[in-house]
């Protein structure tokens, strides 16, 4: 059991938009120091969850305590400082360039970032900081995508919310990605959640890996809990497909 | 062409007060959108009803938008005092900031909505507050769009502001009206070429910026925008010279004669020193009121239309009377002091060839009695639903076989080639000479009179030196002078003369007569 604080704790979290019940009752503690993967089908709920951290979404029902304190009574302003975001669309400023998109966080609090930070954040992630002066629109998919994660690290945020920020990039783009922000998460001491669709990719990055289905949380255990076959059923059939395709993959290696 | 080339240098002073008009209008009308736009962001009622609204005005004709101002601005002085301009800039502006409203909300607001969803919540993400979204990211990726629509705007309104010469409002309108009234082509060319020319330099000026706006290049934006500014400083400083002393304003209607008077006033007002300004072509409705409120300082009117219009009076005291309670009431009611006759009149009468008049024996409209049932009269397309005829027909028992409609230009033709036997004319029509035409005598005085009178504005009722220096004209004025005057402007052929020709050589008739 963990005996550090949580840093993030949902408390029966539900939203309704309208008919639709996005989320219904969520409860689960993220503790300081975390890396959590969560992953769904499209349409459970991930991104709506999420979004309830830094209010972008308000609950219907239940509360988010960040750090212990409810978020809806944060200023919104501060506490989206607070959390460092990569959004699914990136969500770059197309009128930014790239050192001015890295450097808006600390720009709203009134600070100024030194080339040298910039430069800094970009090596983190890999980019040569003669990027800087470029226009999000001269850079590619991948190329933008870690601007988009230097720019929530920019703020030097206690948690980085990430939802599925590598869905559209090519393979190897994105398993040197995943590594590096595994890297990050541990060099820089964060709490990470992350979103992703490929359960592979969560068994092999994460601590602990949330498993949600219709707006309900239906796992919550280690990697290796999950591949003993703990987390219930639909957990196990989201596990099966990467285990099925590793097992036909050394079946062909053993025939040669 | 040569000629058009001669006019454009001088129209300087109406270009200036073109873009300035134009100008504040689209500031104004931005001032308005952009607020709005970023309310109906947020509210989708507001945006319909805005949008709504701003589509309404677009029906309404620009003339008619314009028009309206003036009785509208007419009641409001009940609230803001007599000192609110009924005329002139402000009902112009009014009008043309809700006509350049509409493109510059619907760019905006469609700017706003195809805002890239991803971008926003990225916005939000970071930790902006609402203004500073608005500031940092939806203004700056909406701005292209809205400068498309402002540049939309823009080439309307120049093109609208033409029209606010009809109100009293100097503008590139004032030669195109003054030229298509006296049909002198140059002068509309020159005036449609200016207003074009401007329209077409401000829409490529507000594309440089457009473009420099969308593909964030700096100098493009902030060169054009520099430009534009440059301009409106320079027609600002070209119109300085109106805030010094001002000069004495004189209007006309939009016909021949009362360009030639105009012209004529101005002459003798010049030779005695004092400097003037022509409002040319002001809508006939319009330009009493105008003279009342001293908006204009000189106008030529006619009793009859006063009497009518002004006074709302149907009966006929006969000539004498009907001059002095028009005299005495423009003083008490509006302060206006009538100077005097001019002497000729341009009344309703009735006109026949000389050669059909003899043939039938007919010198009055008494002749007409019995002799009317074989004939055709014909009259303008209003004439046989105005007082005026009423009242003929009804004094002397007229009874004609046939009347008929004909457009003003096309009644002499149809007395020329036998389509009609009597028109109604004008008695100061120049053609009336020119066709050598009998006008019928009224004895029955069935007809009101229209003696053509001199106003002045409470300005400059009590001004003894303009008295004196229009003093001449008063009585100088024969019929056959004016007629004379009106045709040398009216007719085609080479003897053509511009309305400052004819008052000239009008002028000079008036000296030797004296
Ligand atoms: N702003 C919204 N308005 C209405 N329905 C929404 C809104 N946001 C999400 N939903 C609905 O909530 C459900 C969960 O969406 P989401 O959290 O985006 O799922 P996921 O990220 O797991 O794919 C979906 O059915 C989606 O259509
Ligand atoms: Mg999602």
């Amino acid at each position: 059991m963990e005996t550090a604080p949580p840093l993030l704790r949902f408390d029966g979290v539900t939203c309704r938009f309208g008919e639709v019940t996005a989320v219904g009752g969520v409860t689960c503690d993220i503790a300081a120091g975390c890396f959590v993967a969560m992953v769904g089908a499209s349409g459970s709920g991930k991104s709506t969850l999420l979004k309830t951290v830094n209010t972008l979404v308000e609950p219907t029902g239940g509360r988010v305590l960040f750090a212990g304190e409810d978020v809806s009574e944060l200023p919104p302003a501060r506490l989206r400082r607070r959390v460092g975001y990569v959004f699914q669309g990136i969500g770059l400023f197309p009128h930014f360039s790239v050192a001015e998109n890295i450097a808006i966080g600390p720009r709203l609090a009134g600070e100024k970032l030194a080339p040298a930070r910039i430069a800094e954040l970009l090596e983190l992630v890999e980019l040569d900081p003669a990027y800087s002066a470029r226009m999000p629109d001269e850079l590619s998919g991948g190329q933008r995508q870690r601007v988009g994660v230097a720019r929530a690290l920019a703020g030097e945020p206690e948690l980085l919310i990430m939802d599925e920020p590598f869905g559209a990039l090519d393979p190897v783009t994105r398993d040197a990605l995943g590594r590096k922000v595994r890297e990050l998460h541990g060099r820089l001491g964060l709490t990470t959640v992350m979103v992703t669709h490929d359960m592979a990719e969560a068994l092999l990055l994460a601590d602990r890996v949330v498993v949600m289905d219709k707006g309900a949380m239906v796992a919550d255990a280690t990697p290796h809990a999950l591949l003993a076959g703990e987390g219930g059923a639909v957990a196990q059939r989201l596990v099966s497909v990467p285990r099925e395709q590793a097992e036909r993959l050394a079946a062909m290696e053993l025939r040669g | 062409m040569q000629e058009i080339w001669d006019i454009l240098p001088g129209l300087g002073d109406k270009l200036a007060a073109h873009v300035v008009l134009a100008a504040s209008a689209i500031a104004l009308a931005m001032l308005i959108a952009l607020p709005m736009a970023v309310w109906a962001g947020r509210s989708r009622t507001v945006s319909r009803i805005a949008l709504s609204l701003a589509s309404l005005v677009q029906t309404i004709p620009a003339l008619a938008l314009l028009a309206l101002f003036f009785p509208l601005l007419l009641s409001l002085r009940s609230v803001f005092g007599e000192g609110l301009p009924t005329l002139g800039f402000l009902p112009a502006l009014m009008a043309l900031t809700l006509y350049a409203l509409l493109p510059i909300l619907r760019n905006a607001v469609t700017a706003q909505a195809n805002l890239d969803e991803g971008v926003l919540e990225a916005a939000d993400g970071v930790g902006m507050t609402k203004w500073q979204k608005l500031v940092l990211v939806e203004a700056p990726l909406s701005a292209p769009f809205i400068m498309a629509g402002i540049r939309t705007a823009s080439v309307w309104t120049i093109g609208a502001a033409t029209l606010a010469t009809t109100i009293g409002q100097p503008s590139l309108g004032d030669p195109i009206f003054a030229g298509l009234q006296t049909q002198n082509w140059a002068l509309v060319l020159a005036g449609c070429l200016a207003s074009a020319g401007l329209a077409l330099a401000a829409d490529n000026l507000l594309w440089v910026i457009e473009v420099g706006l969308a593909r964030r290049k700096r100098w493009m934006t902030y060169g054009g925008m520099a430009i534009v500014v440059l301009g409106i400083l320079a027609a600002l400083w070209g119109q300085r010279s109106d805030e010094t002393e001002r000069p004495i304003v004189i209007a006309s209607k939009q016909f021949s004669e009362q360009y030639i008077l105009a012209q004529l006033i101005g002459s003798r007002l010049e030779a005695a020193g004092y400097t003037v300004e022509y409002r040319d072509g002001l809508g006939s409705a319009v330009v009493h009121s105008a003279v009342a409120s001293s908006s204009v300082d000189i106008s030529v009117d006619y009793t009859g239309t006063i009497w009518a219009n002004f006074l709302k009076r149907a009966d006929n005291p006969g000539r004498e009377a009907m001059y002095e309670t028009i005299r005495e009431w423009e003083a008490r009611q509006n302060g206006v002091k009538v100077l005097g006759r001019l002497g000729f009149e341009n009344a309703y009468a009735f006109a026949m060839r000389s050669d059909r008049a003899q043939e039938l024996g007919v010198t009055s409209l008494a002749d007409l009695v019995g002799k009317g049932g074989a004939l055709t009269v014909g009259g303008d397309p209003e004439f046989f639903e105005r007082p005026e005829w009423l009242a003929v027909r009804d004094a002397y028992g007229l009874r004609f076989g046939k009347t008929r409609n004909f457009a003003p230009t096309f009644m002499y033709d149809a007395l020329r080639s036998g389509e009609a036997d009597v028109i109604s004319a004008y008695t100061s029509d120049g053609r009336i000479a020119a066709d050598k035409l009998v006008v019928l005598a009224d004895p029955k005085a069935a007809l009101p009179s229209y003696d053509a009178l001199l106003l002045l504005s409470p300005r400059i009722a009590e001004d003894p030196g303009v008295a004196a220096a229009l003093q001449p004209l008063l009585g100088a004025i024969t019929v056959e002078a004016m007629r004379e005057a009106n045709f040398a402007v009216d007719r085609e052929d080479a003897g053509k003369l511009t309305p400052k020709q004819a008052a000239e050589q009008l002028r000079k008739r008036v000296e030797i007569g004296k």
